[in-house]
């Protein structure tokens, strides 16, 4: 059962071949099974089984969803009332937020079951999974590498067989990284596509929440559900919200694809290269045609980034005070002692690191040398983009420069952490959709396919990407030991 | 550009944020790291370039100004760290 796809499970569950509480326990008793991978921070046992329940219940009355009765995981991210939302941070470790997400809402009336909240970096920064409070999580391909991160537990969960799909957040490349890493689907959406309301903020201006899943025709069906305009989110773009799954099987016939050399350069590794060029190929057997391009700025979406970012993050994590909510040392002496303890000893390393750097950045006298400049280098960037998707359908590219890398590699390298974003970050600055598909593997380590499309061309994207998977089954492998 | 200890701390004193006197040297070398891949940022003139804030440029949407929202007053105190009364408790401000 938990290695059929969403429409596989769905049709499933309508013809009674199987119920959702069989279903559910199935993916439970798996949970269970793989705990070394560290993949969820909680498993919502009890609420999945009475949500199982009513499942089949509405499937019964014949009043069922796509969705209903299917088993999907939360990125802990997300606000779930009535059951903790940590954010991978021991800040809120205990946070029982007093509300949904609308991502959350939206499935929950879809009649989708909760399995549980997953694991991620401390914030969603990291680009590992090794910065959560809650422990690292293991790469199902190689226990020993990283899943990739921000959204590693999503992805982990995804590829070992142990939700049917789940969420993701996207801020660098949260949702992408980890996806290609682990052998999956993953879609960051186009920037104010899906509702952020009850999504805990990082960095506001680039955090987009989408689906991670083990096809691209999944991924529509997860998209279709987490879509829309919201009015709880004032950056919600109220754009109409079209069938992802109706555009699948168009043909790729004259498709014009981007390469930019800046994408293919020193850096990328040769066997990863290799492997997207046999990819590239299989797209123009389908009909595509292959441009080479120039995005000249793309090489200054690294410096711009890590202002943007922090700064952000550096005033929404200012919320994080010991007073309100989360943790709160003990005796503290005065208010300044209580906020600077509290925060001091519930924040990691890498958060504070971002939150001293945003602070500088932000700061009386470095404000335009750092915060402007890496501002009007993000219209620069944006503007390549759209030179680009003028003249193309769809940019390809790497997502990352190379397989995942050990655990405890990159740890006490920070710089070198973020110089392995390169391929993704520009996307956020811009806003526009984009995609990791799977395409192959290394010594046994998948490698994604970046597609990167002109804003709220989610459809074409999916399409893009359900052709290359009709042809291809780089999609269908499984781990070793996760069958 | 390097950091000293000094401006670090002046930072994590701005954040309010409590960092180990351990980790001083280490958090000042990181953010010198960092910084000097911001210095590549020069390389590009950008005199009359706009800045971007947020990809959509859209502006701000309106509403009615008519309340909205209940009171969730005891629903979010309820997670707080310390309340009596229905206030949040600190420590001692004004003497």
């Amino acid at each position: 059962m938990h290695n059929k796809t969403l429409a596989e499970l769905s049709l499933g569950l309508q013809a009674k071949t199987f119920s959702s509480v069989e279903l559910t326990q199935c993916f439970l008793d798996r949970i269970n099974q793989h705990q070394q991978l560290n993949a969820y921070i909680t498993v919502t046992t009890e609420l999945a089984m009475a949500q199982a329940k009513a499942a089949d219940q509405r499937i019964a009355n014949g009043t069922a969803d796509l969705l209903t009765g299917i088993p999907i995981a939360q990125k802990d991210i997300f606000c779930t009332q009535g059951v903790v939302t940590t954010c991978g941070s021991k800040m809120l470790a205990n946070f029982s937020a007093p509300y949904n997400a609308t991502v959350v809402d939206k499935f929950y009336l879809a009649g989708a079951v909760m399995l549980g909240k997953l694991n991620m970096d401390e914030f969603a920064m990291g680009s590992s999974n090794e910065t959560s409070y809650f422990g690292a999580v293991r790469n199902p391909w190689n226990i020993n590498s990283v899943p990739g991160g921000s959204s590693g537990g999503s992805a982990a969960a995804v590829s070992a067989r142990l939700a049917a799909s789940a969420t993701g957040t996207d801020t660098g490349g949260s949702i992408r990284q980890p996806a290609a890493l682990c052998g999956i689907t993953g879609l960051k959406p186009t920037y104010g596509r899906v509702s952020r309301y009850g999504m805990i903020a990082y960095a506001s201006s680039l955090d987009q929440g989408g689906p991670m899943t083990r096809s691209a025709e999944d991924a529509a069906i997860m998209l279709q559900a987490m879509a829309g305009f919201d009015e709880k989110d004032s950056t919600s773009v109220d754009v109409p919200v079209p069938d992802y799954r109706a555009n699948l099987n168009k043909s790729l016939a004259g498709l014009k694809i981007g390469l930019p050399k800046e994408f293919f350069g020193e850096g990328l590794d040769e066997n990863v290269a290799a492997t997207l060029a046999t990819a590239i190929d299989e797209y123009r057997r389908l009909g595509a045609e292959i441009i080479d391009i120039s995005m000249p700025n793309l090489k200054l979406a690294i410096p711009a980034y890590y202002v943007i970012a922090p700064a952000e993050c550096s005033a929404n994590l200012s919320r994080f005070d010991g007073v309100r909510y989360g943790y709160r040392c003990d005796n503290p002496t005065d208010l300044t002692d209580l906020y600077t303890r509290s925060r001091g000893e519930a924040f990691g390393k890498e958060v504070k690191r971002r939150i001293l750097m945003g602070t500088y950045a932000l700061s009386t006298g470095y404000y335009d040398a750092y915060y402007l400049k890496a501002q009007k280098i993000r219209r620069l960037i944006s503007e390549d983009f759209k030179a680009a998707l003028a003249s193309v359908d769809v940019i390809m590219g790497p997502v990352t420069p190379s397989t995942a890398f050990g655990i405890g590699e990159k740890m006490d390298d920070p710089i070198a952490m973020y110089l392995s974003d390169i391929y993704t970050i520009a996307i956020n600055l811009a806003g526009v959709p984009a995609m990791s598909i799977p395409a192959g593997f290394v010594a046994g380590m998948p490698v994604g396919l970046q597609l990167i499309g002109d804003y709220f061309s989610e459809d074409r994207l999916l399409n893009i990407a359900h052709q290359y998977q009709q042809v291809t089954d780089w999609h269908n492998f499984i781990p070793t030991g996760f069958e | 550009m390097s950091l000293t200890a000094d401006e670090v701390n002046k930072i994590a004193h701005l954040a309010r944020l409590g960092i180990d006197k351990q980790d001083v040297a280490a958090y000042a070398n990181d953010l010198s790291g960092m910084l000097d891949l911001m210095t590549r940022m020069s390389e590009v003139n950008t005199d009359d370039v706009e800045p971007m804030a947020h990809p959509m440029d859209q502006a701000q949407r309106l509403r009615v100004d008519k309340v909205t929202e209940l009171n969730h007053r005891e629903a979010f105190q309820a997670i707080a760290p310390q309340v009596e009364a229905g206030l949040y408790l600190v420590p001692k401000v004004i003497e």
